[in-house]
């Protein structure tokens, strides 16, 4: 397996979704290649990074929407 | 693997079903700002303008609280609404007569550019063809407040957003709204395949917007 290839299965990899044969493969590239135990390394932050992202928020207007959806159904389901 | 499997409810689900059934306000509005940002994404997707999206959410919304009585709990409780939001978008999307059909919205694209420029690796004819020429620099000897700075997020933020909409949604789902696997699979009814192949082409892109923010040598040496 070379560097090039390993790379396009680095996400079956953390997903754990490989056969584990193939991922002995991974893991046996791994332990002599410090360039794909960066790239590893560095897919690792940016989830980790990504999952820092600020979620967004509810506008006032479809906060107010869905409040008068929910009186109502209480309402009528009451 | 159990990845694969879709969770069943939680005991936190449960209590809140039986929260709103008993008609609370507060809870359900916890659960509105939870989920309707990504709601609102979802349903732009399948309909031709936000506004058409908005009436989307909110008709789904509706179709959650309509049929709560119906929840058994064999999904997490956001599948379950997720799964009536995607369900409306689409019949709304049907009645738009869209000329994109549904079924390719989720197909990972054919002909993806490689997760790594090809000048990274060593070319063919030569003893290390496809082995690194420029390795990737560790990045732990980057300082963490350098990695979660604002400007570090912002360009994390600009590259997600920049991703073609089937990718950019699996990786918020995944990986900025935490939802697993099989969560989104069951939710938008995509297979694992597809999933996995939008999720890895995001956080290739997503790598390479990290990887040129804080410069190949950084962290060398450290």
């Amino acid at each position: 397996m070379n560097c090039i290839d390993l790379v396009e299965l680095i996400t079956e990899y953390l997903e754990g979704a490989m056969a584990p044969r193939d991922r002995t493969h991974v893991d046996e590239h791994l332990a002599e290649c410090d360039g794909c135990t960066a790239y590893l390394e560095q897919c690792r932050t940016t989830i980790r990074l990504t999952g820092n992202l600020t979620q967004e928020e509810i506008s006032p207007e479809a906060r107010e929407a869905l409040t008068g959806v929910f009186r109502r159904w209480r309402t009528t389901s009451a | 693997m159990s990845d694969t499997e879709a969770p069943r409810a939680s005991l936190e689900d449960l209590e809140l079903v039986d929260a709103l059934r008993g008609g609370d306000e507060t809870a359900f509005m916890r659960l509105v700002e939870r989920l309707q940002p990504q709601m609102l994404r979802l349903a732009r997707m399948y309909v031709s303008t936000v506004a058409v999206a908005e009436e989307v959410v909110q008709e789904a919304w509706v179709g959650v609280l309509k049929g709560l009585d119906g929840f058994q709990g064999r999904s997490s409780l956001r599948t379950w609404i997720l799964r009536i939001l995607v369900n409306t978008a689409k019949t709304r999307g049907q009645r738009e007569a869209r000329s994109v059909p549904f079924s390719s919205l989720w197909s990972p694209e054919a002909g993806a550019e490689p997760s790594v420029e090809l000048e990274r690796f060593l070319p063919e004819g030569q003893e290390w063809a496809g082995h690194w020429a420029g390795a990737p620099a560790s990045w732990d000897g980057v300082p963490e407040d350098r990695l979660l700075s604002h400007e570090t997020m912002r360009r994390v933020g600009e590259a997600i957003e920049a991703l073609p909409p089937n990718q950019r949604e699996v990786i918020r789902m995944r990986d900025v709204l935490s939802w697993t696997s099989a969560e989104v699979c069951n939710a938008l009814e995509i297979s694992q395949t597809n999933q996995r192949v939008l999720l890895h082409r995001a956080r290739a892109k997503v790598r390479r917007a990290i990887e040129s923010y804080l410069g190949p040598e950084e962290g060398e040496g450290a």
